[in-house]
């Protein structure tokens, strides 16, 4: 969105929070933004790579969030400003070189931004980057609203330049993902100059060599910048309070909380008896301004997702000062006010609340309630989630599914992270049978293929996208190829990092800023490592399903058979059809084939649907994008393929 | 600027759909259409995974005077916007009061237990009756139908939003919208979506 940058300082815009933290890297001056795609954190870096040319930054989707944070560090080095963003797994990844990094100290303003997915709306775990930053020593910095997303990220800047130490600016899918207002402020100029300086003295901060050794001496100094930080941030403006004097209860929240919290006080009508302390430097949390408001009442609550962290650092805080402000009752995660799991919103935080406060509060009226109850009711049925129609994977796992019905071994395949991984779901026929982290699928698979000597004799396959596969599929590989471990890994190459929106990769010829640059070849790879490779297309169906059977019969070494075909939401296939389909109703057997509707019961693509009163598979003109694939299936070819208009 | 007032604050929309429906570009469209006029407004919403041939819902919070939550609370909608009908339902079920206003698109998008054959997708009629039952206003209106006729069934969102502002009480019109798109879409695209809000304004009159 070149909006980020035309638009005028002062005046207020929606922006949606990835979109705000993306203006306050820039409003600091930022000069090279790296990180690896990751719902909800995409857009930051997207929007960075769109203005690149702009504003002089150097933007780069890395290989994966380890590698996007060292090169991120690399400008801090060399004196630049730099931002580093990813999901809150990606926090994981990146979490060795971060140790090393909280403990080397940077030069020119650090920030890692990490969206946490509390809840996992799109994640397989609902994991905390909170937790990280604690672990390795350096400040967190959480948003209450859109204006303090962008607002914060300006500031993170400065304060890691400040105490030489990378900052972590906290999001959530619900900051990240919704958006507000937001007012613009400057943007600076954009002529920096990089150069990594090391003639001083070696344990020199500015001119000396950049590491976390000697480790004892290193660790005393990064402490020091904590506590430093315990000082600066006593008068942030990013911690607020709202409320009386001295109130019934004390509420500590922090992030999208605070919204739901600001709401939860508004609709029980109490805000006359409740203070909010809104935190935005939540780790370290700022002592002197905690005991204050901890001294103006003895019950304290704490609303935050999605562990008890704000609570524990306050509980502790609470004991070491307990002689001056007293005894508190706390109320949260620990003592199940507040649940322990899953995002939280602002008809939970209601709940909680009017049950510390002792109020009766009906989220809906009963006679509006009673009506869902009426027998006549329209009741929608559930929507499962599936392949979009024409998606490649759905071709894909009707092959691989049909291949291991075929082989008859009772084969499985080790899922992985992506689209794909619904294919544990009716959409991929239910295939893959576990799940875990980017590039485990192909590692649990190299386990698995070494269990022959167990007498273990079901194939073992495993699925990765195109992305995932540079990411961490391949170490996972070489250790598959190395200890000949007996597996069949499908490239599921779809030509970009789909799932977030289409993201470069290192197999593209092409860069986050549009740059044409090597592009990697994955058969090549493969090879090198010394797996034998096919490469097919998925939506060929019957040579896709032969080829995987004669790749599982093989039981010599790794495998690895890539099947391309473009993502259908990819630019080059979005909003085109490449075939009109339709069904001929003079050939459909209808509920009298012998497949037992095949089509529509087991293939199950949204735009081929069953036409109840005709008692025939029709395709449905409006979501149907014209694959071809389901030609294919029909076992009288009534489904017939025509060019597209 | 004159000083903004709303009979009620927050005021809050649902826009309702199944992924691909063109719901999150709506849900952009009309709130930068109120932030022009120095609204406030939060969206909070859903996409990634649920993008995929899920239920996806966008919550529109307005108000004079702030942001709110990017979640609307349970019961409290003023106006749901659906794009496809029996996510009116699901929505109402959740966000539903006595007053709500209720905007759908009669068209619907089978999820894939309902072709199957596992699940029941009800008669539209029953839907309608539904809506009714469990609203203030209920409004049905052929959007996808008209949007083919435009050329492109995605054009069903932009209708539904020109619908949506006879709806509202915002003093926001066709002229927001042109504005608003200007800053958007490909010049190619502006001329059709003009056409289509037009449209959803006047299927509502």
């Amino acid at each position: 969105m070149s909006d980020l940058i035309d638009q005028n300082e002062g005046v207020q815009y929606l922006l949606m929070g990835n979109d705000a933290i993306a203006r306050g890297a820039l409003e600091a001056g930022v000069s090279v933004a790296s990180g690896y795609p990751g719902t909800p954190s995409s857009e930051i870096i997207e929007n960075l790579s769109k203005v690149a040319r702009e504003r002089n930054l150097y933007v780069e989707w890395s290989t994966n969030e380890k590698v996007a944070l060292e090169v991120a560090a690399a400008a801090s080095f060399a004196g630049l400003r730099s931002l580093c963003a990813m999901k809150q797994n990606g926090v994981n990844v990146a979490s060795d070189f971060l140790l090393h990094l909280a403990g080397s100290g940077t030069r020119g303003g650090m920030v890692l931004v990490a969206c946490d997915d509390p809840g996992g709306l799109s994640s397989v775990n609902e994991g905390e980057s909170r937790h990280f930053a604690r672990l390795v020593e350096i400040p967190i910095l959480e948003p209450g609203d859109f204006q303090e997303a962008k607002d914060m990220t300006k500031w993170a800047f400065e304060l890691s330049e400040e105490i030489k130490n990378i900052v972590l600016v906290r999001s959530v899918t619900r900051m990240s993902h919704a958006s507000g207002n937001v007012r613009f402020g400057k943007l600076p100029d954009t002529h920096r100059h990089a150069e990594f300086q090391y003639h001083g003295p070696m344990l020199d901060p500015d001119v000396g060599q950049v590491t976390s050794a000697p480790v004892v001496y290193k660790h005393s100094l990064q402490q020091e910048k904590i506590e430093k930080t315990k000082v600066i941030i006593e008068d942030s403006p990013f911690n607020t309070y709202y409320g009386p004097e001295n109130p019934e209860l004390l509420i500590i929240t922090s992030s999208a909380c605070y919204l739901y919290t600001r709401e939860a006080i508004s609709l029980l009508g109490v805000e006359h008896r409740v203070g909010l302390l809104k935190l935005g430097t939540t780790w370290p949390l700022p002592p002197k301004l905690l005991k204050k408001y901890l001294s103006i009442t003895d019950k304290i609550m704490i609303v935050e997702e999605v562990l008890p962290f704000l609570e524990e650092n306050v509980m502790v805080l609470a004991a070491e000062h307990a002689k001056e402000i007293g005894a508190k009752s706390f109320y949260g995660k620990h003592d199940g006010t507040i649940p322990m799991a899953g995002e939280l919103n602002p008809d939970l935080v209601v709940s909680a609340l009017s049950k510390v406060l002792g109020i009766d509060y009906m989220t809906m009226p009963q006679e509006y309630e009673s009506k869902f109850e009426l027998p006549d009711l329209a009741k929608a049925p559930e929507r499962e989630r599936t392949f979009c129609p024409g998606c490649p994977h759905r071709a894909s796992f009707w092959s691989i599914h049909n291949a291991l019905q075929l082989d008859n071994r009772k084969g499985f395949v080790c899922g992985d992270i992506g689209c794909y991984a619904m294919a544990r779901f009716a959409c991929g026929f239910n295939v893959n049978k576990t799940l875990h982290a980017m590039g485990s699928g192909a590692g649990i698979a190299s386990g698995f293929g070494k269990l022959g000597q167990f007498g273990m004799e079901q194939p073992v396959l495993a699925v990765c996208g195109d992305s995932t596969f540079f990411h961490a599929v391949m170490p996972a590989l070489v250790n598959a190829v190395h200890h000949n471990s007996n597996i069949t890994l499908v490239v599921l190459d779809n030509g970009g990092t789909a799932m977030t929106g289409f993201q470069p990769h290192p197999g593209l010829a092409i860069n986050a800023m549009g740059d044409e640059v090597p592009d990697i070849d994955i058969a090549n790879v493969c090879k090198a490592i010394g797996a034998k490779v096919e490469i097919r297309d998925p939506f060929n169906l019957e040579e896709t399903r032969k080829t995987v059977n004669g790749l599982i019969e093989d039981e010599e070494g790794v495998k690895v058979l890539i099947l391309k075909q473009e993502c259908a939401l990819s630019p080059d296939r979005k909003h085109k059809k490449s075939y009109n389909m339709r069904v001929d109703e003079t050939l459909c057997l209808g509920e009298n084939c012998g497949c037992n509707r095949l089509c529509t019961r087991i293939f199950r693509c949204p735009g081929l649907v069953w036409d109840k009163e005709k008692k025939k598979a029709r395709i449905d003109e409006v979501i149907c994008v014209g694959c071809g694939v389901c030609s294919y299936i029909c076992p009288v070819a009534a489904i017939k393929i025509g060019e597209a208009a | 600027m004159e000083k903004l007032q709303l009979s009620k604050d927050p005021y809050n929309i649902i826009i309702t759909g199944v992924g691909g429906q063109g719901n999150v570009l709506g849900s952009r469209v009309l709130s930068n259409m109120l932030v022009r006029k120095g609204y406030y407004a939060t969206i909070g919403e859903t996409f990634g995974a649920s993008q995929r041939g899920g239920s996806v819902m966008s919550h529109i919070r307005v108000s004079a005077k702030s942001t709110w939550s990017p979640q609307i609370p349970r019961g409290r909608a003023d106006l749901i916007i659906a794009l496809e009908p029996v996510e009116a339902i699901r929505v109402l079920m959740i966000y539903g009061n006595q007053k709500v206003m209720v905007l759908v698109n009669t068209r619907p998008i089978y999820p894939v237990g309902v072709i199957a054959g596992e699940l029941e997708y009800p008669p539209l009629k029953d839907i309608k009756a539904s809506v009714k039952e469990l609203s203030s206003t209920a409004l049905f209106i052929d959007a996808t139908d008209e949007a083919i006729k435009l050329g492109n069934s995605i054009l069903a969102n932009i209708i539904m939003i020109g619908a949506a502002t006879r709806m509202l009480e915002f003093p926001i019109d066709r002229e927001d919208f042109n504005q608003v798109i200007l800053g958007s879409l490909p010049e190619s695209k502006l001329d059709v979506n003009l056409k289509a809000f037009d449209m959803g304004a006047r299927m509502v009159g």
